[in-house]
């Protein structure tokens, strides 16, 4: 995969179909065999600007499995940056410490200014409300294994797909596959019309909805975002739609049988835990395919693989 | 110089430069920032006002002794999309051309996003257009589009 070799990974969008493609299967061999000594005389900087437990242990585990050694922070008042350093000044230090940096921080644009100062290679573990290109592979690689393919699948995403970056990232890589799109959120949470020209672009096609039971039975995956109250100017507009984007296990009922429902988590009541035992839940396993995905990101871009 | 009329008298009034004709009136001093004028050493000659069959009226700056590159006088179209350059040797008009909205924007437009990191660190801004008529540009950092353009102070 010398192709990848160095390339940092910002956003979605640096990557091509090919590119997926193989980090996915390379996902496929790290689940086989997660532990093997690849990236043992290299040195990974994990530096989270932004607590984000979830996707830091993901990567540091990643990395430990593989043998590296992580070096960084977690907690943004620990850093030289909270004593006013600036990001360009963190990163020339940094790189010169380590092989390749996994950065989270709440600035858009901040991992792409970041790789720019970098000496190494660089990996966007989340920039604000950007880009959070991992969670996107990791959903990719989930969507592959539940359904074995990626091509020509009807894809239904849930919730707050106005503001939700996960949501379009997963569109926006899905363009390339052939998918049908069915959009149930919210009138005011609607899938922002820069992220339907994705779509468009591709010649695919998209159906909206305001009620996730209308678009069960025709979803190969249902993919679950949390709406927030706090998006909502007035709290009774809220209470209005809540429910509408919610799934328990009897909105299951009728949908096909290779159906998988996934989630980015952390959840709140939007899945009823009822769902966690039918054979449909994925999110807990989605979660865990996260850290081959971040393990085949790392050792292509660190040329290993 | 054969026939002199007035307006020709207006353009061709340096030795050598070049005159930027068909300015907005309201955009001249955004002009005069943009391609960097308001520290140049040598004569700029502006004017405000001025009648313009085609535009009721408009402005003009010539500026002595200096000749852009079209990359740099590309980025004039964002505030004067009908410019028209005449590039003047010897008095005489040599050249004349028009502006193009290019299709990468560096250091002089200010991201809209207050979150993004070009509005919270030293960097020089760059945008990419994604859309001409009407302007719209994406963030090269923070990705975010726009379609109302601001400028760096
Ligand atoms: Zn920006």
């Amino acid at each position: 995969m010398a192709n990848l070799k160095n390339k940092n990974l910002i956003s979605i969008s640096d990557y091509n179909k090919q590119d997926y493609l193989e980090i996915l299967k390379l996902a496929a061999e790290f689940e086989e065999n997660p532990r093997q000594e690849i990236l043992k005389d290299k040195v990974v900087a994990s530096i989270f600007f932004e607590p984000s437990t979830r996707t830091r242990l993901s990567f540091e585990s990643a990395a430990s499995m593989l043998g590296a050694k992580v070096i960084g922070f977690a907690n943004p008042a620990a850093t030289s940056q909270a004593k006013g350093e600036s990001l360009h000044d963190t990163i020339k230090m940094l790189s010169s410490y380590s092989d390749i940096i996994v950065m989270r921080h709440s600035i858009e644009g901040a991992a792409r200014y970041a790789a720019e100062v970098s000496t190494v290679p660089l990996i966007n573990a989340g920039d604000g409300s950007n880009q959070h290109p991992t969670q996107c592979m990791l959903d990719l690689y989930s969507i592959l294994k539940t359904q074995g393919t990626l091509e020509n699948l009807q894809i239904t995403l849930v919730g707050d797909l106005k503001y939700g970056r996960t949501v379009h990232s997963l569109v926006e890589a899905m363009c390339h596959f052939n998918a049908t799109f069915h959009l149930v959120s919210p009138t005011a949470l609607k899938l922002p019309s820069a992220v339907k020209m994705h779509i468009k672009r591709a010649k695919l096609k998209y159906y909206q909805y305001t009620n996730i039971s209308d678009a069960v039975s025709v979803s190969d995956i249902i993919y679950m975002t949390r709406v927030q109250r706090e998006r909502f100017s007035d709290p009774l507009d809220y209470e209005k739609v809540k429910d509408s984007c919610i799934i328990d296990a009897s909105t299951l009922e009728g949908c096909q049988e290779n159906m998988r429902v996934l989630h980015p988590l952390p959840r709140l009541n939007e899945i009823a835990v009822d769902v966690d035992k039918t054979p449909y839940a994925y999110y807990f396993q989605q979660a865990r395919n996260g850290v081959y995905v971040r393990q085949a990101l790392m050792s292509a871009i660190l040329g290993l693989r | 110089m054969t026939t002199i009329n007035k307006r020709e008298l207006i353009v061709s009034a340096i030795e050598n430069g070049t005159v930027i004709d068909h300015i907005p009136v309201n955009t001249v001093l955004m002009v005069l920032n943009i391609l960097g004028l308001n520290n140049y050493e040598d004569e700029v000659l502006i004017g405000i006002n001025l009648d313009s069959k085609k535009y009721g009226k408009k402005g003009i700056i010539k500026v002595r002794g200096k000749y852009f590159q079209q990359h740099d006088l590309n980025k004039i179209a964002l505030v004067a999309p009908d410019a028209t350059l005449i590039v003047i040797k010897n008095y005489e008009v040599v050249e004349k051309k028009s502006v193009q909205i290019p299709d990468k924007i560096d250091e002089i437009l200010k991201c809209i996003n207050p979150n993004c990191i070009t509005n919270k660190e030293a960097i020089k801004t760059k945008f990419t257009v994604i859309g001409k008529d009407p302007l719209k540009i994406q963030c090269h950092y923070c990705e975010k589009s726009m379609t109302n353009i601001r400028f760096a102070e």
